[in-house]
């Protein structure tokens, strides 16, 4: 049970650090996921981004997410580790699958009440025109 | 003439009157040239508001970087509890202000 949770987690890292660094660091996560037991769902690097206030010295940063399985300890682990590295300005692990069940359920839900008929464009224009007549 | 100067020092209550008299007309039509607000994730099904999407994020927070609260926005209660958790995520990455000016 507690492999089944799903954990996003985004870093900021320096601008200064070179795109060897960045590698570099992608692949400690890697190897603390690997060591520790996960799997690692998806990464993306959204490179470098100007950052809505400054950090230290820093305007902009180097975005990196990585969409993880794994258990609390892993997170723990790597949260440590992203602590102590000088490299990286933010950070930040939020616990996803609760809340994408919970978008999935509403999606499904929002299905069967809108009824096979795939009539989704009129179902609006009904809604809006009984909210409407109530005003 | 002389009784409306002297009755200028009752002023409150004629304003109190029409205040009163006032109060019949929004009763009925005071809604009449305002636009119904419309919560824009239900009318998009938006499920999800996603704190790292922050195109999505930005009309809700206006120049001085604060949430717009919903009596605005028109965002119902539930999204709003989910786009403050949002926006306070995307804050700690600084891919939205905290505050701005």
């Amino acid at each position: 049970m507690s492999t089944a949770r799903q954990y996003e987690l985004v870093y900021v890292v320096s601008p200064d650090a070179t795109d060897q660094d960045v590698a570099d660091l992608h692949a400690q996560v890697e190897a603390i996921i690997a060591r520790i037991g996960g799997e690692l769902v998806k990464s993306e690097n959204w490179g470098r981004r100007k950052m809505a206030y400054e950090i230290g010295p820093h305007r902009e940063g180097v975005y990196v997410l990585e969409l993880i399985n794994g258990s609390g300890e892993l997170m723990k682990e790597l949260e440590r580790r992203l602590r102590v590295s000088e490299k990286i300005l933010r950070y930040l692990v939020v616990r996803v699958d609760e809340e994408l069940h919970a978008a999935e359920r509403a999606r499904s839900r929002r299905k069967v009440r809108t009824g096979p008929p795939a009539g989704d464009g009129t179902g609006t224009a009904d809604n809006d025109d009984r909210d409407e007549a109530e005003v | 003439m002389a009784d409306e100067q002297r009755r200028g020092g009752g002023r409150g209550r004629g304003g109190a009157r029409n205040a009163a008299s006032g109060d019949k007309g929004p009763g009925q039509r005071r809604s009449l040239f305002r636009r119904r607000k419309v919560c824009k994730f239900c009318s998009e099904k938006i499920d999800y508001i996603d704190y790292k999407d922050v195109r999505m994020l930005m009309p809700f927070l206006p120049d001085r970087g604060k949430i717009l609260p919903r009596r605005i926005s028109g965002v119902c209660a539930p999204h709003q509890r989910a786009l403050q958790t949002a926006i306070k995520r995307a804050r700690q990455l600084a891919l939205v202000p905290y505050v701005a000016d």
